[in-house]
């Protein structure tokens, strides 16, 4: 969804971090996209192409870390992993779950030069 | 941040009321070319909002060798920030937000509408609207009274918190008021934008399927409230109303549901009950705020009479 958006939002806080760290250039990127943030990260590497150009992120790479899905199922307690944003808890069948972890979209780190 | 508006950077331009408030510099950070602003005496409540986007460029000069640097920060910090600043102002003047967020056709406006005329004589209301063209929601709202903006977000599939704080800032609502947003029609993007709101309400009608909730989960999971809409006609429909609720506390299990008509108004009463309790939240927290000022002044004034 929304990529382009996402990838302008992206390119304010590198653009922002590489001025302030007067890098020239920003050669790559390392993301953490969770399972369940509904991010289609091959749309947003071509959105994040498209509009780093002509700037100091020209040309970076994307290092996208996947981060597994995992809820918790309000019936029975456990802590179960989670591949889409609703699921059955595999202990004690509850429709019940409630998403925990998975849903983030981070940029953690960058390489400047 | 652009110091005349508040402008956040990355816009190629921002109309309101049809004059061009442009952000053509090339070093969007700093702001350092030409800006021009002319809307800043056009804007009336009527004035509708047109958004495009562009994005932001940087030169940035210095040193050459490779490094990491640590930014920890979430994509959508900047989003944030405007959203934030918007909840943090409607809670220090008692304003309760709502987004309300559906798929094009399930009754947003005319939902609207009905809460308005049930609502206009005990509480202001001012509402946004927020459509890719045209400013046909906000002429609707308008006939029932009350003040409506609408935002033209042009090729955007959402509105975000620095469009909203901007609508804000046109619409001035009143301290203890409600505060309408009508999000663009779009299961999908509006999800993930906080526009400052104190709840995102969701809107299903009995005409589309019983699994969207299923089919578009995040905007189900985003939401505390679900409306089930258009419930008269379901004597006519296969639709089984039931099914449509399970589907959706599948995605998200704390959610409220209500079933209403807004053509005819079935259900609408437990509904602006639920506004109604919102308010009162927001107006106690608004009386808080007020304490917690004069406490400070009158001991700022003890400080002042010992000098």
């Amino acid at each position: 969804m929304h990529e382009m958006s996402l990838a302008e939002g992206m390119l304010q806080l590198v653009e922002e971090t590489a001025r302030r760290e007067q890098a020239q250039r920003v050669k790559s990127i390392v993301l953490e996209i969770g399972q369940l943030a509904s991010v289609e990260t091959s749309a947003l590497e071509f959105c994040f192409a498209a509009v780093a150009a002509g700037g100091p992120a020209d040309g970076a790479r994307l290092v996208i870390i996947d981060v597994p899905g995992a809820g918790c199922c309000l019936s029975c307690g456990r802590t179960v992993a989670m591949e889409s944003l609703f699921g059955v808890c595999p202990d004690c069948g509850s429709h019940r779950l409630q998403a925990t972890a998975g849903t983030e979209m981070r940029i953690r780190e960058m390489e400047i030069e | 941040m652009c110091t005349v508006c508040g402008c956040g950077e990355g816009e190629g331009e921002a109309r309101i009321d049809g004059v061009a408030h442009v952000h053509e510099d090339g070093t969007v950070h700093s702001h350092a070319q030409a800006h021009d602003h002319d809307h800043h005496h056009a804007h009336g409540i009527d004035g509708d909002l047109d958004f495009g986007a562009g994005p932001a460029r940087a030169h940035a000069p210095g040193l050459s060798q490779s490094r990491m640097v640590q930014i920890e920060q979430d994509i959508l910090a900047k989003n944030n920030t405007y959203a934030d600043a918007n909840r943090r102002l409607f809670d220090e003047r008692g304003i309760f937000a709502l987004n309300l967020v559906s798929g094009p056709g399930a009754g947003k406006t005319t939902l609207l509408v009905k809460t308005i005329e049930l609502l206009r004589d005990k509480v202001a209301i001012a509402v946004v609207e927020g459509d890719q063209q045209t400013s046909n929601d906000a002429e609707r709202i308008r006939a029932t009274g009350v003040p409506a903006l609408q935002i033209n977000t042009g090729k955007g599939c959402h509105l975000d918190g620095h469009m909203v704080g901007h609508a804000v800032e046109h619409l001035k609502p009143a301290d203890g008021s409600l505060f309408l947003i009508e999000n663009v029609g779009n299961l999908v993007c509006p999800a993930a934008f906080d526009l400052g709101e104190h709840h995102k309400v969701a809107i299903l009608s009995v005409t589309e399927g019983e699994d969207k909730p299923l089919k578009y989960p995040d905007m189900f999971r985003a939401a505390d409230v679900m409306l089930l809409n258009k419930c008269d006609l379901l004597p006519h429909l296969d639709f089984d109303a039931d099914l449509a609720e399970a589907n959706a506390r599948r995605v998200n299990p704390d959610l409220t549901i209500f079933r209403v008509s807004a053509a005819r108004g079935e259900g609408m009463n437990a509904w602006v009950d639920w506004i109604a309790a919102g308010l009162a939240v927001q107006g106690a927290r608004r009386t808080e705020s007020v304490d917690a000022l004069k406490a400070r002044i009158a001991e700022l004034e003890r400080q002042l009479a010992t000098r």
